[in-house]
C-alpha cells in the first residue's frame, strides 16, 4: 500500500534545478502528486514542497537520489499531524439569479471568498487542505464547476523549529549554473 | 578568497588556463565551430596535450581509460550540437561505471540558445540523467570556478563524469582570471569517514557469521583499498569474490579467491554468495547481472553493505548493516574494530570449515571449456595473451562474449589491470579506452581484446594511434558473428540467427572476410597478423609485443560455436546456475 508524502527540499536558486528534481522522479519511475516551488527567506534557496505517493521503501530511495544532486541542499518529510499544509484552489461556477445566494453560503461555510463576478457566474479563492477543498468542490459541483485551478501543496513544519538552519545560510551568492 | 591575476583574457584563455590548474595534462577531443575559442589557446599550451581522435565517442572513451589507469579525471572536449551528442553514449558509460571524467562542449552563443540554432543541442538536458552534474556557462567570469567545482565534484565521493557546456560568446568575451582557493558547494558533501558504531555492528556480525563472504565491487578499486582488502581477507580468511568492475581488486592467484559471480561467473563465488550467511558487500551495488533473480539471491545471507554513495544501499536489497563511507578507510575501520574485538572480547570468527568447503567448490569446478576439434579456441588466445603479456600489462575489453573469457582467463593480480564497459554494456568502448588507457601510462603494454561486431564500432581511432604515437594492440577475437547475441539465439532461439553474422570470417567458413581486418590495420598504419591456429598462437603474441614503434591488431580467426559458461539465464536464480548447455554441477552432499 502507497501513501502520500510530503518533502520539503531545499535547493539552490539556480537555472536547470526544477529539471534535474523533476527529471530525477521520472527516470527513477516516481510520479509527482504535486510541486510547487516559491522562494524562502534566503534569497539563494528555494523551497519545493512536493507530493509523492509511494511506499516507505521507495520513498527512502528518491530520497537519496535527491540528495545526490549538488543543487539540492536538504529534504525534510513533513508528517501531516505536525505540519501545515496548505493549497490554493480558484473555482469559477456557474450561477443565476436563483442559486447566486446558495453558492455564497457554500463560500461562506467553507470560509472561502469570491474574487470576481460576472452576471452568470463568480469565481471563487478557496485554501485549506486537500479535504477541505474536495468537500467544496463536492458542493459546489451540482451548481456546475466552469473551470479550476488549483495550485501545488505547499507544507511547513508545526512549532519554532526552521528547516533552513543556519548552515544554509552560507550559501553563496548568485550563481550563474 | 581567491588569487589574483588582474590581466584581461579571452573566456578561451580563461578556459584552458583553469584546465591547467586543475591539474589537465591530456585532452582528447574533436573542434568545430562553438568550441573553435577553445582550441586557440589550447594550441599554445604547453601543459596540455590535445589529442584529436576521429569521433567524439571516441574522445569519451579515451577519457574514461585514462583515468580508469591512472585514478586521475580524464577530460574530452568537442563542439556543440552533434559533437556533443556523440559524448552521450560515453557519458552514459562513465555514469554507469563512476568513471571520473569531465567532459566540455562548446555551446551556441547565449543570444542563439533555445532558437534551434545551427549545430544546437540543449547537451545539457540530455545529458542530466547521466550526469553526476553538469553546467551551462554563458559568463566568461565562472569559467574557472566552474572548471574547479566541474573536477572535485568528478573526482571525490563517488566519482562520475560532469559535463561543462560553454557558450561560445563566454569563450570569445574579455575577462579576469581568478582560481577559486575554496569551493563553495553546500549541497556537495560525500560521506568518506565510515560511522563507528556501524563498523561495530559490522564486525559484531562478521564474528558470528559462519559462512561469510567478501563481496567485492569496483568501489575498492576507484577507492585504491586493494592492499586493506587483502589485509582483511587475510586476516578473517573470508573467501572472497570480485565482480566485473573489480576483477584485479583482489589477486586471482589468491587461495581466497573464488573468482567473478553472476551471470557468467564462477560456480564457486556464485554458490558461495548462494550458501552464504553474511556478505560483506564492499563498493558492489547488487547488479541484476550478480544476483540474477533478486527473491532468490544468497537467501540465507545478512547483509553488511559498504558504499560511498547511500543511494546504493538498500536499493536493490535490504541491507542489515549500512556503511556509507569511502571502501578504504571502511575496510581499515573494519581491521581495527576486529583486532581489538578479538583482543578485548576474545570473539574472532572461525570460517575453517566454510572455507575448505568453498575451496572444494573451486578445485572442482574450475572455470574451463573444451576445445574445438578444428580451429582455435578464443578462451586459449587470451589465456596465452594472459600468460604472455603478464599482469603488468592493461587490459581492456568490449562488451560481448570476449568480454566474459577476457574476466576468465586472463589472471588478475593487481587493480587497475582491467579496464571494460561493465554496467552500460558499450560495445566499442575497448579500442578507445585502450588509447586512453596507454596515454595514462605511456610505456606499459595495453591489450585491447575486442570483438568483432566492437571492434567495427570504433576501430576509427587506431588512425589517431598510429599518428599520436599510441602503439595499442588489439586482439580481435573474431568469430564472424555478434558472439553473444549469437550464443542467446543459440540456447534460446533454437539455432535461429537472426543478424548476427557479421562476415568478418574466412571463407572456409561461409563467410566473406569483410572487411579484413589485417588489411584494414594495415590501412591504418598499423601491424596487422593473423593467426587462426593453436601451433601459430605463442608466436604471433610475441611478435607483437615486441613491436612497440606503432598499434599492432591481431584478427585471431576462432571457432565461431564457442560459448560462455558458466551461464545462469537472465532473470533465472543463480541456484540454477550451468557449466556447459544444460548441465547444472553436479553436487555432493559435503560440497553444500
Amino acid at each position: 500500500m502507497s501513501t502520500q508524502h510530503t518533502l520539503s527540499v531545499l535547493v539552490e536558486n539556480t537555472p536547470g534545478v526544477l529539471a534535474r528534481v523533476s527529471s530525477l522522479f521520472m527516470r527513477r519511475g516516481f510520479n509527482i502528486d504535486s510541486l510547487a516551488v516559491g522562494p524562502t527567506e534566503i534569497p539563494e534557496i528555494s523551497r519545493m514542497t512536493i507530493v509523492v505517493n509511494v511506499d516507505e521503501l521507495p520513498l527512502e530511495q528518491v530520497t537519496k537520489q535527491l540528495n545526490k544532486l549538488v543543487n539540492v541542499l536538504k529534504i525534510v518529510e513533513l508528517d501531516s499531524s505536525s505540519a501545515v499544509e496548505r493549497e490554493l484552489m480558484l473555482i469559477k461556477v456557474k450561477t443565476d439569479p436563483q442559486t447566486r445566494g446558495q453558492v455564497l453560503e457554500t463560500v461562506n461555510l467553507f470560509r472561502a471568498k469570491v474574487v470576481d463576478v460576472a452576471t452568470d457566474a463568480v469565481t471563487i479563492e478557496a485554501t485549506g487542505d486537500a479535504g477541505k477543498l474536495t468537500a467544496m468542490l463536492n458542493v459546489l459541483e451540482p451548481f456546475g464547476i466552469r473551470e479550476i485551478a488549483q495550485s501545488g501543496r505547499v507544507a511547513i513544519g508545526r512549532g519554532s523549529r526552521s528547516i533552513t538552519d543556519r548552515t544554509l545560510r552560507t550559501v553563496p551568492g548568485s550563481q550563474a549554473s | 578568497m581567491t588569487e589574483q591575476i588582474a590581466e584581461q583574457l579571452t573566456g578561451a584563455q580563461s578556459l584552458v588556463r583553469a584546465l591547467e590548474h586543475a591539474g589537465v595534462d591530456t585532452i582528447f577531443g574533436i573542434p568545430g565551430g562553438a568550441i573553435l575559442p577553445a582550441y586557440d589557446p589550447l594550441f599554445d599550451s604547453e601543459q596540455i596535450r590535445h589529442i584529436l581522435v576521429r569521433h567524439e565517442q571516441g574522445a569519451g572513451h579515451a577519457a574514461q581509460g585514462y583515468a580508469m589507469v591512472t585514478g586521475r579525471v580524464g577530460v574530452c572536449m568537442a563542439t556543440s550540437g552533434p559533437g556533443a551528442t556523440n559524448l552521450v553514449t560515453a557519458i552514459a558509460d562513465a555514469f554507469m561505471d563512476s568513471v571520473p571524467i569531465v567532459a566540455i562542449t562548446g555551446q551556441v552563443a547565449t543570444h542563439l540558445i533555445g532558437t534551434d540554432g545551427f549545430q544546437e543541442a540543449d547537451i545539457r538536458g540530455i545529458t542530466m540523467p547521466i550526469t553526476k552534474h553538469s553546467y551551462l556557462v554563458t559568463d566568461a567570469a565562472d569559467i574557472p570556478r566552474v572548471i574547479a567545482e566541474a573536477f572535485h565534484i568528478a573526482g571525490t565521493g563517488r566519482p562520475g563524469p560532469v559535463l561543462v557546456d560553454i557558450a561560445k560568446d563566454a569563450l570569445q568575451a574579455s575577462t579576469s582570471f581568478h582560481w577559486p582557493t575554496e569551493l563553495a558547494l553546500p549541497g556537495y558533501r560525500p560521506t568518506t569517514r565510515p560511522h563507528g558504531k556501524q563498523v561495530r555492528e559490522a564486525a559484531r556480525l562478521m564474528a558470528a557469521a559462519e559462512r561469510p563472504v567478501l563481496y567485492v565491487g569496483g568501489g575498492v578499486i576507484k577507492a585504491n583499498a586493494s592492499a586493506e582488502l587483502k589485509m582483511l581477507a587475510e586476516l578473517t580468511q573470508i573467501p572472497v569474490v570480485t565482480t566485473l568492475m573489480a576483477r584485479g581488486a583482489f589477486p586471482d592467484s589468491h587461495e581466497l579467491h573464488l573468482g567473478m559471480p553472476g551471470m557468467h561467473g564462477t560456480v564457486a563465488a556464485v554458490a558461495a554468495l548462494q550458501r552464504s550467511d553474511l556478505l560483506i558487500s564492499l563498493g558492489a551495488r547488487f547488479d541484476d547481472r550478480v544476483t540474477g533473480q533478486l527473491a532468490s539471491f544468497a537467501p540465507l545471507a545478512k547483509i553488511i553493505h559498504a558504499d560511498i554513495d547511500p543511494a546504493e544501499i538498500s536499493k536493490n536489497r535490504t541491507a542489515d548493516v549500512p556503511i556509507v563511507g569511502d571502501c578504504r578507510e571502511v575496510i581499515a575501520d573494519l581491521i581495527t574494530m576486529l583486532q581489538k574485538q578479538a583482543a578485548d572480547d576474545g570473539v574472532q570468527g572461525d570460517y575453517s570449515a566454510w572455507k575448505s568447503q568453498m575451496l572444494g567448490v573451486k578445485a572442482k569446478f574450475p572455470v574451463g571449456y573444451d576445445k574445438p576439434e578444428t580451429g582455435l579456441a578464443p578462451q586459449t588466445v587470451i589465456e596465452r595473451l594472459s600468460a604472455i603479456a603478464g599482469p603488468e600489462a592493461t587490459y581492456v575489453a568490449g562488451v560481448g562474449q570476449h568480454q566474459m573469457w577476457a574476466a576468465h582467463y586472463v589472471d588478475y593480480e593487481r587493480p587497475r589491470q582491467w579496464l571494460n564497459s561493465g554496467g552500460a554494456g558499450t560495445m566499442g568502448y575497448s579500442v578507445p579506452a585502450a588509447m586512453g588507457a596507454q596515454v595514462g601510462l605511456p610505456g606499459s603494454v595495453v591489450w585491447a581484446i575486442d570483438g568483432d561486431g566492437c571492434f567495427q564500432m570504433t576501430n576509427q581511432e587506431l588512425a589517431t594511434c598510429a599518428l599520436e604515437g599510441i602503439p595499442i594492440k588489439v586482439a580481435v577475437i573474431n568469430n564472424s558473428s555478434l558472439g553473444m547475441v549469437r550464443q542467446w539465439q543459440t540456447l534460446l532461439y533454437e539455432s535461429r540467427y537472426s543478424n548476427t553474422d557479421l562476415n568478418t570470417g574466412p571463407e572456409s567458413i561461409g563467410a566473406r572476410r569483410i572487411p579484413d581486418f589485417v588489411k584494414l590495420a594495415d590501412a591504418y598504419g598499423c601491424v596487422g597478423l593473423r593467426c587462426d591456429n593453436e601451433a601459430d598462437l605463442d608466436a604471433t603474441i610475441e611478435k607483437a609485443m615486441a613491436i612497440t614503434d606503432r598499434p599492432v591488431v591481431i584478427d585471431f580467426v576462432v571457432e565461431r560455436d564457442a560459448m560462455v559458461w558458466p551461464m545462469v539465464h537472465g532473470g533465472a536464480s543463480n541456484d540454477d546456475i550451468q557449466i556447459a548447455r544444460d548441465l547444472a554441477p553436479e553436487w555432493d552432499d559435503e560440497d553444500l
